[in-house]
């Protein structure tokens, strides 16, 4: 899939959004849910504040020894006869994945949850080898059967559908003939999926934590799928982003916790799995052949830069679960894998501003996602910053913008100037204060406000008419 | 008490005398001597959220040698006192201006967090009557971290029948320069914050910062509707 999804620019996804009753209902719902289910079971723990600022500090020092706790984990995972590839882009894993496959002689595969695996375009490379790819998670599955729509929120990725929708989607491509009670579609899928559990020969996984101290790999779902998919198959690849490592089994506990409750407002999810190495003798399940695909992609780029706390992110979809941007333009409007605050900050970072040069842009910075964030990612001021590079590095700002900031700068540091400026202001809103049948008129920025909303209208003396007329009165009127 | 007044860019320019003039009056009336430094001009925020820090930091400069001199800088809006707060942050690599901006930002007061906090008063003896609602704004509460003062004052004003705005933590869309940028989004939000209002049956929508109430108050004009928007201190500077 990769990072960028979608057709056309970025109003017109926008537009599209906008239009689309039934997302924006659904977005509505769901961030109602979520939101208030996070904000309950943060409350139960009473000192919130202090746990966020311990996970930051956790991620901090993780990102700051990122090769230390690499290197230690790499080892612990070779150590216990697993194998592991560090690949610096897309292609690399994907090359290194295919080669896997092929040395299988595998088919079928079953994944479960990964976004790395969609950042990467992994599905379309295994596909093209002929293989089977079927995805397990509940979400992620009904994606892939109505013609790979793509994902539009970061952990629940259906979420932009209704279950009217997703009972459509079951009866056109898999002939389901019941209601679209969410219980019965769940039990469809369970049951449909059972056969791609069973006959797959490799299972694919994401990695939300990947423990330094043990080489162990962990895994969050409330669906049970991963554990199936890393139990069953003979071999079992994950793949993970650099930046997933926790040093030690204690501060896994904590982020895992503070991974729940930020993301579902669960105190743990229903699935917790840690995966250590292959089979031993004796045990009863689990693969005999075991590999790890660490994926850069990007991702050092971002180290030591000051962006570098984007890095930070445990993918919980807080921030996107109380963004009003995202609550009424939706995950596709972003034109990325990853929407929301994350998204705008973290796209860019990843793929460039020529594609998504809007994204900074698409947020008033009213910073609740910077306070929703379990780890304080400074997510609206990592917006500014990413503008500051438009204009001073990237040469993206446009000449106009360019002309008017400076302007703008030069008459708010010139008081005299300012007062021109002011002075004749209020018969110019005068004239331009209605805009016209809800087109707007004036120059520019004052055509767009006025084209949805009416500027004040001036009534009486400006405040420093008043003030000065105050002090010639002698004082206080 | 000396407090000067820096008054934001929209109250000079844009809106009349009054949100101003209120609160010289209200901080009069609790016994301060408030002045008006004339050369004041604009907070900056405009530059320093579209990216222009170049630009933000002479207007910065421009107004910390404007209120250099003053005891307390009071300031009708969360919003452009967080940005002075900011100024720190332009300077990192000018230890000197980073003090002198600092100096700034210590001394420097929302309004209502002015009254409560400092002058430690919770009733400034307003009356004013009538069924109302208020807008929390996002800079004011999430980064300047004032939430209760604004509720401390007009749970005592005497006559208001106050009613919570739903999803009030939710921004109006104003957001500065995105109220143009992204005009389309920036609709849908203000349209559901309109919608919050109207389910309050308020016939008076309080906010502290004039940026929202610009926003909001100019959606409500363009569509018509009977609820009259106005600013914090014009309601506490209302008498019997
Ligand atoms: S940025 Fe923060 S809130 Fe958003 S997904 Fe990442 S960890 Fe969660």
């Amino acid at each position: 899939m990769g990072v960028k999804i979608g057709e056309g620019k970025f109003f017109e996804r926008v537009d599209k959004g906008i239009n689309d009753k039934f997302m924006r209902k659904a977005v509505k719902e769901a961030q109602t849910r979520l939101e208030g289910r996070k904000t309950q079971t943060t409350e139960e723990m009473g000192n919130w504040e202090d746990w966020r600022d311990l996970s930051e500090e956790i991620r901090q020092h993780t990102l700051e020894n990122l090769d230390y706790y690499l290197d230690q984990f790499v080892e612990n995972v070779a150590k216990q006869g697993g194998h592991v590839f560090f690949a610096e882009d897309a292609a690399e894993a994907n090359e290194y994945i295919t080669s896997v496959v092929k040395k299988k002689e595998a088919k079928n595969i079953i994944k479960s949850k990964s976004m790395v695996t969609e950042e990467i375009s992994m599905n379309e490379a295994l596909e093209e080898l002929g293989c089977n790819v079927v995805e397990s998670d509940l979400g992620e599955w009904i994606l892939q059967l109505d013609d790979h729509d793509p994902p539009s929120h970061i952990v629940v990725p259906a979420l932009h559908k209704n279950k009217e929708q997703i009972r459509d989607t079951f009866r056109d491509k898999r002939k389901y003939d019941k209601s679209s009670d969410p219980n019965e579609l769940a039990q469809f899928a369970r049951e449909q999926l059972r056969k791609d559990f069973l006959s797959a020969e490799v299972g694919i996984t994401g990695c939300n934590f990947a423990v330094a101290e043990s080489g162990t790999v962990s895994l969050v779902t409330n669906e049970g799928n991963a554990r199936m998919a890393t139990t069953l198959p003979k071999t079992q690849i994950t793949v993970m982003g650099m930046e997933r490592i926790v040093p030690t089994w204690k501060e896994l506990d904590i982020l895992v916790s503070m991974l729940c409750r930020s993301a579902v407002g669960q105190k743990l999810t229903s699935y917790i799995t840690g995966l250590t190495a292959t089979k031993e003798e004796g045990d009863v399940d689990g693969p005999e052949e075991f590999h790890v695909v660490i994926v850069d992609n990007g991702r050092s780029k971002i180290l030591g830069t000051q962006f570098q706390s984007a890095l930070q992110c445990i993918r919980c979809a807080a921030c996107i679960n109380v963004c009003p941007v995202y609550r009424h333009v939706g995950g596709h409007s972003y034109g990325s894998i990853y929407p929301g605050p994350i998204g705008a900050v973290l796209t860019p970072l990843l793929e460039g501003y020529d594609d998504h040069k809007e994204l900074p842009y698409a947020s008033t910075l009213c910073a609740a996602c910077t306070d929703a964030c379990p780890v304080k990612i400074p997510l609206h001021e990592l917006l500014v910053e990413h503008r500051r590079v438009i204009v001073e590095q990237s040469g993206k700002s446009s000449f106009g913008e360019k002309l008017a900031m400076k302007g703008y700068a030069y008459a708010a540091s010139n008081p005299s100037v300012y007062k021109i400026g002011s002075s004749s202001a209020p018969s110019f809103i005068g004239h331009v204060a209605k805009g016209e049948d809800g087109h707007g008129k004036g120059p520019g920025p004052v055509k767009l406000w006025t084209d949805i909303r009416d500027l004040p209208e001036p009534t009486g003396d400006t405040f420093r008419k008043w003030y000065v007329n105050r002090e010639k009165g002698g004082g206080k009127s | 008490m000396k407090v000067s007044l820096f008054l934001t860019c929209l109250a000079d320019v844009v809106y009349p005398a009054s949100v101003g003039k209120s609160t010289v009056e209200i901080l009069e009336r609790l016994g301060c001597e408030v002045d008006f430094p004339k050369k004041q001009t604009c907070c900056g925020q405009p530059a320093f959220n579209s990216g222009f820090h170049r630009e933000s930091r002479d207007v910065a400069k421009h107004m910390i040698k404007t209120f250099e001199e003053a005891e307390y800088v009071v300031s009708p809006s969360g919003s452009c006192v967080t940005m002075l707060h900011e100024y720190s942050k332009l300077f990192s690599e000018d230890p000197e201006w980073q003090e002198r901006a600092k100096a700034l930002s210590d001394k420097s007061f929302e309004l209502t967090q002015f009254i409560v906090d400092v002058l430690k008063v919770d009733d400034v003896g307003a009356e004013f009557h009538g069924n109302v609602t208020y807008h929390t704004s996002c800079h004011m509460t999430r980064l300047l971290k004032v939430k209760e003062a604004p509720m401390k004052l007009l749970e005592n004003v005497k006559g208001l029948k106050f009613t919570e705005l739903p999803n009030k933590q939710q921004c109006c869309g104003f957001g500065g320069t995105f109220s143009v940028k992204m005009v389309p989004i920036s609709e849908q939000m203000v349209n559901e914050k309109v919608e919050h209002i109207e389910e309050t049956d308020a016939e008076v929508l309080i906010g502290a910062d004039l940026g929202c109430l610009m926003n909001i108050g100019g959606r409500i004009e363009r569509q018509g509707k009977p609820i009259k928007v106005m600013h914090i201190a014009e309601v506490l500077n209302s008498q019997a």
